[in-house]
């Protein structure tokens, strides 16, 4: 415990004295949060209304269900519906920028909610169908934050608030969102926690190539200390940075005004969700540190495995709708640890639901596995 | 050759180091007494370093044992780097540490309580002369006090066998010479490897010095008896006679 806990205090001195570490750790994050809470209502409120087009093609006797589901859509605030005779129509204002989503609604839709209501734990009793969602791929705001909106409005058109139920009404990239006001900024804020502990990746790279320069690591490997005490000192190290990082990162959010409705359990869940998701970055930064011959190299090639978690699975990616897009985003743990901050912030859920469970299993053992094979790849190859 | 390694510091038997088609040591035997002050001389690329890491076990010989106060390099690694202290030829420290946490850091990673590497560390800035600027970043040291506290981070831990490589390189006379009182001082209390380019160091320090040049030991003894058998009147005659005059490029 002696050693771990020796080069744990050396680490984490690294990180105070250390203007370059400090910088990526600490600021850089929350300079992010701060200029994103700026520049997307944390500050100061927000009144953003999206323009949504409705066509409604759900006519007969069940009517009924789609003016339900079209006055939910209305108590949100959020958004400022336009209704139309038929896609077509929609489909021109969209292209030319006056609205930023159409929302088609089918026209079994109120045949589908009537055998969801009929028979509600009977599955095979109901007719399935989609709501078609049109976004303006130019707006990646609108994008990010009109499909959770939707989605809040149809799970309470059919089942109150009953977040994890599953129903016959599908629009392609479930998400609950508590129908209330929120900020752009809301909806970033996830994605942020999770981008602030990539940059470890280059942090862990870094300085594992420049002890290794200074043939600081190779004098290490002639005192008694054995790889797996080197190795759990680097994971906890690293691990309570990321603890740091989203204290101070959370701190900047509610000073700026951010204020998810999150209970103090579904905030530790936040907390250890991107303290597991450090172990995984640690494990980049030794796969990194050992293809890495320099320091300058270590920050190159670092940006190989920061780029993919940025753009494919932070608030980066909040608004992507590509499917390929969407498809590699679920190979980056990042996007399960900003799917689970979403679901604890955003979408209301407890810190028991399957879906927070269910990311957290992932994240943990995509970084569990990475940290491993980093470790191998470190001691075979990296250690100089 | 056959040794009982089990009552002696070192024994190198018949060992060989290559790298790729580079034979960094050839065939070399060797034996420290407990307690032996010996001087490991050499050119550049003479094979003294890599003699070296293969002690400290970050080296695998192609061929050959090493035994370590009894232990073999190869097997028991570990009950080898208890035993051991190393100052690196490069000048490793933590330049984010101040002097005190890079000694204190080694004392801990050798397993010392807080009291004895709190103890050890302050005898030995005392000893190197850095005891009021033992709390400054290394990053704010010059080369000179780098290298004095590189050195005491591989004796923090009292260690039975220390491997010190270059131990005086950059060090202004007065440095230097404080640093060769402390280590003659420890002379008999530990067993000591020190390689050297100063002549006059393994002159003044060494029970026994070894020549090698291009991985082969081409010559052993003490300094008295190395000028003797050749007739001149100090070590860097002989080690100029054996070795050469022309200049080498390290490898």
């Amino acid at each position: 415990m002696r050693r771990i806990s020796a080069l744990i205090g050396k680490e984490l001195k690294k990180l105070v004295r250390e203007p370059a570490v400090l910088f990526l750790v600490l600021l850089f994050p929350l300079m992010i949060t701060l200029v994103f809470g700026v520049s997307f209502g944390a500050v100061g409120g927000d009144d953003t209304t999206y323009q949504v087009g409705i066509v409604d093609e759900n006519v007969g006797p069940y009517a009924i269900w789609s003016q339900r589901f079209v006055e939910n859509l209305t108590t949100t605030e959020i958004l400022e519906l336009h209704e139309y005779e038929d896609n077509n129509s929609a489909q021109d204002e969209l292209s030319v920028g006056n609205l930023q989503a159409v929302v088609v609604i089918p026209a079994d839709f109120g045949e589908s909610c009537d055998s969801f209501i009929t028979y509600p734990a009977n599955q095979s009793q109901w007719v399935n169908t989609t709501i078609t969602l049109y976004l303006d791929q130019g707006s990646m705001i609108a994008t990010a934050a009109v499909p959770p909106i939707v989605q809040q409005a149809l799970v309470s058109t059919l089942a109150g608030e009953q977040a994890s139920m599953s129903l016959p009404v599908g629009i392609g990239s479930p998400s609950f969102v508590d129908a209330e006001r929120k900020t752009i900024f809301s909806y970033m804020a996830p994605g942020i926690f999770a981008f602030g502990a990539i940059f470890i990746i280059m942090i862990v790279a870094e300085s594992l190539a420049g002890e290794r320069e200074a043939g600081l690591l190779k004098r290490m490997s002639t005192t008694p200390i054995s790889a797996t005490e080197f190795m759990t000192a680097q994971g906890i190290a690293y691990m309570i940075m990321a603890i740091l990082q989203v204290a101070v990162i959370f701190l900047m959010a509610f000073a700026i005004g951010y204020s998810p409705d999150a209970s103090v359990g579904a905030m530790a869940m936040a907390f250890l969700i991107v303290t597991v998701f450090a172990l995984c970055c640690v494990g980049f930064g030794l796969i990194t540190a050992s293809i890495a011959k320099t320091v300058g190299g270590a920050t190159g090639i670092a940006f190989l495995f920061i780029i993919p978690q940025m753009f494919l699975g932070t608030f980066v990616s909040a608004g992507m709708t590509s499917g390929a897009g969407v498809a590699a985003g679920k190979f980056m743990p990042s996007y399960y640890v900003t799917d689970a901050l979403t679901s604890l912030f955003l979408r209301g859920a407890s810190v028991s639901s399957p879906a927070v469970l269910a990311d957290l299993a992932i994240v943990s053992v995509l970084s569990v596995v990475i940290f491993l094979v980093g470790i191998v790849i470190f001691r075979k190859f990296g250690r100089g | 050759m056959t040794r009982s390694p089990s009552d002696k510091a070192i024994v190198l038997d018949k060992v060989t180091k290559r790298f790729g088609d580079l034979t960094a040591v050839d065939d070399l035997s060797l034996v420290v007494e407990e307690g032996e002050l010996f001087g490991l001389l050499g050119p550049n690329g003479a094979g003294k370093t890599t003699t070296i890491n293969m002690l400290c076990c970050l080296l695998e010989p192609t061929e050959g044992q090493l035994w370590v106060g009894g232990h073999d390099v190869q097997k028991e690694p570990m009950e080898v780097r208890k035993l051991i202290g190393v100052s690196p030829q490069e000048t490793a420290v933590f330049s984010y540490l101040t002097g005190r946490e890079n000694v204190e850091l080694f004392g801990a990673l050798h397993g010392m309580t807080k009291e004895e590497t709190k103890k050890s560390t302050e005898f030995l800035l005392g000893k190197v002369g850095l005891t009021s600027d033992a709390d400054r970043k290394a990053k704010q040291y010059s080369g000179g006090m780098k290298r004095r506290i590189s050195l005491i981070m591989g004796l923090v831990n009292d260690p039975a066998i220390a491997f010190l490589d270059e131990p005086s390189v950059a060090l202004d006379p007065q440095s230097r010479r404080a640093i060769w009182d402390f280590l003659k001082s420890q002379k008999k209390k530990k067993t000591m490897i020190l390689t050297t380019h100063y002549m006059e160091e393994a002159e003044y320090l060494c029970d026994r010095v070894g020549i090698i040049d291009n991985g082969k030991l081409i010559a052993l003894g003490s300094p008295e008896e190395l000028n003797k058998k050749h007739g001149v009147e100090n070590l860097e005659e002989v080690f100029l006679q054996l070795t050469g005059r022309k200049m080498r490029e390290a490898v």
